[in-house]
């Protein structure tokens, strides 16, 4: 795994620490949203993987654009999306931020940049392309990021976008969160390649496997993907290896997990990495790291509540927004 | 007045649309340097650019998607499926993210996307190349259909497609790439979506019909006028939005419908015009409503196969003579 010994100016650390416990919190408090049934349908939360979306995101500039995976709540968040929008829309109200359309699977705002978490695998890549052809047209220096799990890298649209991407050379970069599992399916046993990111070089373009867990190693080596692509050298895959620590959705306990697989990674938990490394460097104590937490999960329940009172849409709705009129 | 073909319809409203805003664009399998397999295309790339006129790779689904990633970044592009059979290619970026991006954002973008295709018989492509797809696509709120069949509606109808904010599908329809007509320049002119033509005035009975199917329909109606049977022949012209007033106007007239479609009968577009006159048209209809298709045949490559499966004027006739009767 590349590994970088560069740390990240005690600001940044703050904000990815910050940012990571936010996401985290949110997703702790979804869970119970289900159990309380106001969330409803199904949704994926990306406990455990919360240094690839801040890591990535803390590269991106204004103009920049991302799509993203059905497990995108952290996505979202770290493109700064709103709580408030985030929770409003988990629980379908017309204050969330596809106005109840979406749900958990579709977070969308386009005014930071996010053009769309998707629910088809592997749909979301194509569409990064053509916002990065903007890019390229407009010659704006923006890039454009899309997400998406290892088992996307064995759809078609994979393929035709890495391609398409390198051949217009384009300001894409294809950021694969290697979780392990393919829904229920162990990573081993459906793809034929230890790293997905040797496939890269099907493409004729950069290929680099990163440690997902590490949210400093992560903004480092997207950063240099991030500036080639600027510069016009074309697209990257980067394949970030983390692990969710919850099941693929909400009533999957992974049982097909192996004994002792999520303990590992839990010493891993990228929250906690940060955070001893910002002890470490005499940045945080415990009892800051434990006021920040509670003051966010606190934070989190007042979102939860006011989304809780908020109003559904109008039933006219339904019919808003399926043309554009005018 | 000028001798315009329907081919030299397609090119010039595309020229004309690059010429009028910079942010359209087209791309597709050899439409550029190539000038397109039907040869619809040339010239636009030595006019225009390789940055705007761009040949893709055979890659459906990943250009059609990014022709949706471009169009909520700015752009208005325009995308060429060569033959109508491949939308399946591309069908979740079509079905899945074109037509339903902007309402499940709750209505933050606007998708001004054109995707043009080459569909129709009697060319000899065989089964896989010369199907008429507009029913495969007509339950896909989101999106529009349009089926131009002459060619002052092939240059206008193309024109609002490309200045429409919604997704249109333009259908062309290849045997009549070589259909021309003697026009005044002065008519090429933006056609709007959603109104039909009355191709022919008739007392008789209503022939609703589009490109082929409404030219042969128009060659039954003159023999059927030496037998004295008076055919009103309506040119549907877009499927969505679907011009119900003309279609119902005419029906009030006439009391008999026939419906002629170049596609197979179930779940064929003719049978929501037959609902809508059962729903809307009951009272004035004086006899059934009956469809002319292709039954549950499908295309075939060997010449007297492919010139029965699909309706011809001797069907067609017949068919009007029947409606007569009843």
């Amino acid at each position: 795994m590349t590994q970088n010994g560069i740390a990240l100016p005690a600001q940044m650390r703050q904000d990815m620490l910050k940012k990571m416990l936010e996401i985290r919190a949110a997703e702790e408090r979804i869970q119970g949203l289900f159990l309380e049934n106001l969330v409803r349908g199904t949704t994926h939360l990306c406990i455990g993987q919360e240094a690839c979306s801040v890591g990535v995101a803390a590269v991106l500039q204004p103009g920049d654009t991302m799509t993203c995976t059905y497990r995108g709540h952290g996505h979202a968040l770290a493109m700064g999306m709103t709580m408030k929008a985030l929770m409003a829309e988990m629980m379908g109200k017309a204050s969330g931020a596809c106005k109840g359309k979406g749900g958990s699977m579709h977070m969308t705002d386009a005014s930071i940049g996010l053009l769309g978490a998707n629910a088809i695998v592997g749909a979301q890549l194509p569409i990064a392309v053509g916002a990065a052809l903007t890019s390229r047209l407009k010659k704006t220096g923006n890039i454009t990021v899309t997400f998406f799990g290892e088992g996307a890298a064995n759809i078609g649209a994979f393929h035709e976008s890495l391609n398409l991407a390198a051949i217009w050379k384009l300001p894409v970069l294809f950021i694969c969160e290697n979780n392990l599992y393919g829904e229920y399916s162990v990573w081993s046993k459906t793809t034929p390649v230890r790293d997905i990111a040797v496939r890269a070089s099907s493409y004729g373009i950069p290929g680099i496997v990163v440690d997902g867990q590490d949210a400093e190693c992560v903004y480092h080596e997207v950063s240099a993907m991030a500036e080639r692509a600027r510069r016009g050298e074309g697209p990257a895959l980067i394949e970030l290896k983390t692990y969710r620590f919850r099941g693929h959705s909400r009533t999957d306990q992974a049982p097909y997990r192996p004994k002792g697989e999520l303990e590992e990674w839990l010493k891993r938990d990228p929250i906690l990495i940060l955070k001893e490394r910002m002890i470490a460097d005499g940045q945080l104590d415990e009892t800051e790291f434990e006021e920040l937490r509670e003051s966010i999960d606190r934070q989190v329940v007042e979102v939860v509540e006011w989304a809780k009172t908020e109003p559904y849409p109008p039933v006219e709705a339904l019919y808003e927004d399926i043309y554009y009129e005018g | 007045m000028i001798k315009l073909t329907y081919r030299d319809a397609v090119r010039r409203a595309l020229a004309d649309a690059l010429r009028a805003d910079e942010n359209v664009i087209f791309f597709g399998e050899d439409v550029a340097e190539a000038g397109g397999v039907f040869k619809v295309t040339p010239g636009l790339y030595e006019e225009f650019g390789g940055e705007r006129v761009m040949d893709t790779p055979i890659s459906e689904e990943a250009f059609i998607g990014a022709a949706l990633g471009a169009a909520i970044t700015g752009m208005r592009p325009v995308a060429e499926l060569m033959f109508a059979d491949f939308v399946p290619v591309a069908m979740d970026q079509i079905a899945n993210q074109i037509a339903k991006y902007r309402y499940m954002s709750g209505g933050q973008f606007i998708v001004p996307l054109t995707i043009r295709a080459a569909q129709g018989a009697g060319a000899g492509f065989g089964t896989q190349h010369s199907q008429c797809v507009e029913s495969w696509l007509l339950n896909i709120p989101g999106i529009k259909i349009v089926v131009p069949g002459t060619v002052k509606d092939m240059y206008g109808l193309l024109r609002t497609a490309i200045d429409d904010n919604n997704p249109v599908i333009v259908l062309e329809h290849k045997v009549l790439y070589n259909y021309a007509e003697e026009i005044d320049e002065a008519e090429l002119t933006h056609v709007p979506l959603g109104k039909a033509a009355v191709r022919r005035v008739g007392k008789d009975i209503t022939v609703v019909a589009t490109q082929l199917m409404m030219h042969r329909s128009l060659d039954a109606a003159e023999r059927l006028a030496g037998e004295g049977i008076d055919c009103e022949v309506i040119d549907l012209r877009t499927m969505i939005p679907l011009d119900e007033e003309t279609i119902l106007e005419s029906i009030a007239k006439t009391g008999r419908l026939v419906i002629v479609e170049e596609a197979p009968h179930a779940g064929g577009w003719g049978a929501d015009i037959a609902a809508l006159a059962a729903d809307k048209g009951i009272y004035w209809l004086d006899a059934p409503v009956k469809r002319v298709n292709m039954g549950g045949a499908l295309i075939a490559y060997s010449p007297p196969l492919e010139d029965e499966v699909v309706p011809n004027v001797s069907r067609i006739a017949d068919a009007i003579r029947a409606v007569m009767r009843a």
